[in-house]
């Protein structure tokens, strides 16, 4: 018999119904439960790395990530993955990752870490100061362009679908036209 | 992707040129090794260095960097003399029967370039087809007249002979003549050719005209819209397909609408301009939709609040013929006319060609905004190599986000298949979605314009924002409706005709889902963020989310797994797949098929009833296929230029050396005083070795992500040159030393890699070397940088900053890609000048 891990699973799952018929299933439950995905939640994603698009089942338990590996349901990955695939475990369990707002103010030499509702507050002030400094309703030739030019954004293609939509309609509200990302490189 | 990853597997040719998909698209290979265990397949590839696509290919050969057009020009030349073409095809799909004006000259007979170059730009009246008295274009079908596309496109390739194309590319004359052959094979219809490329082709001053070339290629042997055919544009990051379709590029609004200039002064006026119009009968002309795809477009950005009208006045405009892109950014940056800039999930500092320029760029900014992960060399410019953080008065903030798995959406793939990701984890600390992050910032600057006067505030006040839910203070954005309004709903009740049946109707209720784009309407009763997308969230829900593994079509077409634009096709121009009467062109790999009441198979494209002449090219105005191609900037049919920095004197194909089209930032008044370049008039000594850049399965761009994670910097430590055993001898190298790789523009320490995978190659009789670098690199994740009380410090360091110091200003003619992959440097031992 064929068993991909995920049937597995299923027929490990159906351990206590089935020990009624008198067959020892003890091997197959003792194996169970030495898996460290045991009390796991599982959900899927999509790599985020190369654009093949392959799928991951990650596992977590006490909203912690317990493990990652490649989703056999995938009809293009069917479980591989490579070497960046296999890594984004490391993504997540990284304390390298940034965990607070850092500021840098003008001409010094450190990193401070801010509160969110500052860093907010003092971008969009800043936002406003550049759009309405730099805010041409006319171009040279006359015609109405209604731009923002003292202000540029690059990014992302490392965003959802959503967020570059919604990215992109925050920009063009504000006027901007220098607008670029990865696609550009 | 025309096609889509999981059908490589139905290929019988793969031609591996501008990419290396075994290292940089692994799970991809796990197809093309289907379709060589199962059907015999056989893989060609091309590319300077012997690289591990090559080392599983049955044929492979070098060129030089930058040589692509010339080396598909003499396959071009090949499939026209030996009849491999597929004529059928090219007859019915292609404009290879067009006549085009008598006065149209081929760079053969024009000193290198087309007719009507005028100061670095083309008057294209030349360049026009000839009409007869009610507009529509003349045709000879027997292909002879020497003003057809066909015969032209034989005469202008007659010139790339096997012998001048090896001398321009150092390809071995034999080498040549064995992958035309095979690749040749493919014009049968029972035969099926695919091309995979990547950065390997867009990053050169000709990137458009090499992807072009290609193109051709593949009409000419009828590859394109059948399964195993196609071109794999094989995009590098995971999203850039759907952040590409959503318009985060200067030139287009989301769903490739091309974004409005200041003197089209009215909605009317640009739909004008932006609808193609045609005079030939039998052709669909998709985009003529256009006015309700901007009107939906519209809609999603400001709903019902302003009209149609206002929302295109309040929206900004560009100049006419001015560029706002990537290179041009970072140059005016570099001359301060910007005082804000996001960097928002990009490190440009690494990723920018010529990143010196960039990073001194920054520091000419008032403030910015950097997203991301991790720290970062852009975030952290101000304490780069060779900065004084004292002297810098840019103001920074680094935001922290979530990850991939610590929230949801989807994402598109290369294959156009957009796929859901669920949240797993919450993101650490006080991370927060990018959603998240972009919404509090649109709510607070939207307050600040309610509270305080500012010029077209309503254009930011009037927009709508439904995405989400303030609790407490924190806006909670739901990707979940922001994708419901990408797909578009109706804004008002409204019975509308069935676009596919004539006399039927529906009627729809205000806020119900667009079911499909075709329902889409011009007068503001609809909306969509980005009409492509529509069809992808209906009543069956978000299909994004399915997982459906059944596969009825034979070919791994698995509809029911996810949803790809556009309306769940998985391969696009399948209309050319059947000949003229709905019969498959190869039965025994149908896309679709006609079975007498309807078609079946994949959703079809472009086809009408068989039988009744619509050509199936409907997103051309004509409904044909380009072989000639009068859209572009550099002319209609590619030509051979060398890039921009190369080891020769002459272009061996004409007196023109480079794309004349091109913007050279080195001339005075254009760029700045670091745009300098080597090698473009003579060769230069001090850079006499041709570098390109590359990637490793264990990195991903510029390593912004993985150089954190400890397994794959483990496994790819740092910065390396390789270079051939021939180089490292002449240079006294040796594998394994500390080396310097120098340009005009700047320098990048390397471990010297060096291998048999490079040899020099012969190039008009002289021998050239040929360097590649990574590019994934930077000093963020260095052992020997400063380090400040609470950095972040990397788990395994790396070694090495950005290949990108190195590379110049210039960019493609159509694009402005930057030219990254064929430049001059030199490399020398360390300590050794």
């Amino acid at each position: 018999m064929n068993v991909s891990r995920r049937g597995f699973l299923k027929l490990s799952g159906a351990v206590a119904a089935v020990s009624g018929l008198g067959i020892s299933l003890k091997p197959a439950a003792a194996h169970a439960k030495e898996l460290k995905i045991k009390y796991a939640k599982e959900t899927t994603t999509v790599c985020p790395y190369c654009s093949v698009g392959c799928s991951i089942i990650v596992s977590q338990r006490d909203g912690k990530v317990i493990n990652t590996e490649g989703d056999p349901d995938s009809p293009i990955n069917k479980g591989s993955l490579c070497s960046k695939g296999g890594s984004i475990y490391q993504m997540a369990v990284n304390e390298n990752r940034l965990e607070k707002p850092l500021y840098r103010a003008p001409n010094t030499a450190e990193w401070k870490e801010v509160e969110w509702e500052w860093a907010l507050d003092k971008i969009a002030e800043n936002i406003k100061k550049s759009r309405d400094a730099s805010f041409k309703r006319t171009n040279t030739k006359g015609e109405l362009v209604n731009r923002t030019e003292g202000i540029a954004s690059v990014g992302s293609a490392a965003m959802d679908l959503e967020e570059c939509f919604t990215y992109q309609k925050f920009l063009r509200g504000l006027g901007l036209v220098y607008i670029e990302h990865q696609a550009r490189i | 992707m025309t096609n889509h990853w999981v059908d490589f597997k139905n290929s019988d040719v793969f031609l591996i040129m501008g990419s290396n998909p075994a290292s940089n698209h692994p799970v991809s290979w796990k197809w093309i090794q289907h379709a060589v265990e199962n059907r015999g397949a056989k893989i060609i590839c091309v590319d300077p260095r012997f690289t591990q696509s090559a080392s599983k290919a049955h044929v492979y050969a070098p060129l030089r960097s930058g040589t692509d057009i010339a080396f598909l020009g003499g396959m071009i030349k090949y499939i026209i003399d030996n009849r491999l073409y597929f004529e059928e095809y090219i007859k019915h799909y292609t404009n290879a029967s067009y006549l085009v004006n008598p006065a149209f000259k081929l760079p053969g007979e024009n000193r290198g370039v087309f007719s009507g170059l005028k100061n670095g730009k083309y008057e294209k009246d030349t360049w026009s087809y000839q009409t007869d008295t009610e507009g529509v274009i003349k045709k000879d079908f027997t292909l002879r007249d020497p003003n057809c596309v066909f015969q032209l496109l034989r005469k202008h390739y007659s010139r790339y002979t096997p012998e001048i194309v090896s001398k321009i590319t150092g390809t071995p004359k034999d080498k040549l003549i064995e992958i035309y052959k095979l690749y040749g094979s493919t014009g049968k219809p029972n035969r099926a050719g695919v091309e995979l490329y990547a950065m390997g082709w867009t990053q050169h001053t000709v990137g458009v005209q090499n992807i072009r070339t290609m193109c051709i290629i593949q009409l000419l042997l009828g590859n394109i819209g059948i399964a195993g055919g196609g071109v794999a544009a094989m995009r590098g990051e995971s999203n850039v397909q759907g952040s590409t379709d959503h318009g985060l590029l200067f030139h287009i609004w989301p769903g490739y609408l091309g974004t409005p200039t200041g003197s089209l002064k009215t909605l009317a006026e640009f739909n004008e301009k932006r609808t193609p119009k045609t005079k030939e009968k039998n052709s669909l002309n998709w985009w003529k939709n256009f006015p309700k795809y901007s009107a939906s477009f519209l809609r999603s950005m400001y709903g019902t609040s302003t009209s149609l009208e206002e929302a295109y006045q309040l929206l900004p405009k560009l100049d006419d013929g001015a560029n706002y892109s990537w290179l041009q950014i970072f140059d005016d940056m570099y001359k301060g006319k910007f005082t804000g800039f996001f960097a928002w999930g990009m490190n440009p500092a690494c990723s920018g060609a010529h990143s010196n320029k960039v990073r001194q760029a920054m520091t000419k900014l008032d403030w910015m905004v950097n997203v991301n992960l991790f720290d970062n060399e852009t975030g952290s410019f101000w304490r780069g190599p060779g900065m004084d953080p004292a002297k810098i008065k840019t103001e920074v903030f680094m935001l922290p986000c979530a990850a991939s798995i610590e929230k949801e959406g989807s994402i598109a793939n290369s294959g156009r298949l957009m796929q859901w990701r669920y949240k797993a984890v919450n993101p650490p600390g006080e991370a927060l979605p990018d959603g998240d992050i972009m919404s509090e910032l649109f709510f607070r600057v939207k307050k600040l314009y309610l509270q305080k006067s500012g010029p077209n505030s309503r254009a930011i006040t009037k927009l709508t924002w439904p995405y989400g839910k303030f609790e407490g203070k924190h806006f909670h954005y739901n990707p979940r409706a922001v994708a419901a309004e990408i797909n578009g709903c109706f804004l008002q009740d409204k019975t509308v005709e069935n676009p596919t049946k004539k006399g039927e109707f529906k009627t729809f209720k205000k806020g119900d889902l667009v079911p499909t784009f075709a329902w889409l309407q011009d007068d503001g009763s609809t909306s969509s963020g980005c009409w492509v997308y529509c069809g992808s969230v209906g009543e069956k829900g978000n299909l994004a989310m399915r997982r459906g593994t059944k596969d009825n079509s034979g070919i791994g077409l698995y509809p029911d797994w996810a949803w790809s634009w556009p309306v769940n096709r998985r391969i696009i121009y399948n209309g050319a797949s059947v000949d003229p009467n709905g019969k498959p062109w190869d039965p025994r790999r149908a896309v679709i098929k006609w079975d007498g009441a309807k078609w079946t198979g994949d959703v079809p494209d472009g086809v009408g009833d068989p039988g009744k002449g619509r050509p199936p090219f409907i997103m051309k105005p004509d409904g044909v296929a380009s072989l000639y191609g009068p859209g572009l900037a550099d002319g209609p049919f590619p030509e051979h230029y060398e890039p921009l920095e190369c080891p020769v004197e002459k272009n061996l194909m004409s007196p023109q050396k480079n794309n004349p089209t091109i913007k050279r930032f080195d001339k005075p008044g254009v760029g700045s005083d670091l745009d300098v370049y080597s090698g473009v008039d003579t060769c230069d000594p001090r850079y006499p070795f041709v570098a390109t850049t590359y990637r490793v399965s264990e990195h991903w761009q510029t390593g912004v992500l993985t150089r954190w994670c400890p397994w794959l910097a483990e496994m790819q430590p740092g910065m390396f040159v390789e270079m051939s055993n021939e180089l490292a001898e002449e240079r006294g190298i040796k594998n394994g030393d500390k080396c310097i790789v120098r340009s005009p523009r700047g320098e990048v320490e390397c471990t010297a890699i060096v291998t048999p995978r490079f040899k020099p190659l012969v190039i008009n009789g002289n021998d050239i070397h040929q360097i590649g670098i990574p590019w994934h690199y930077g000093w963020i994740t260095t052992k020997d940088r400063k380090y400040n009380k609470g950095d972040k410090k990397a788990e395994v360091f790396t070694f090495g900053d950005a290949a990108n110091l190195l590379t110049p200003t210039i960019g493609d003619a159509n694009t402005m890609i930057p030219e990254t992959k064929a430049f001059m440097a030199n490399v020398v031992k360390k300590e050794v000048r």
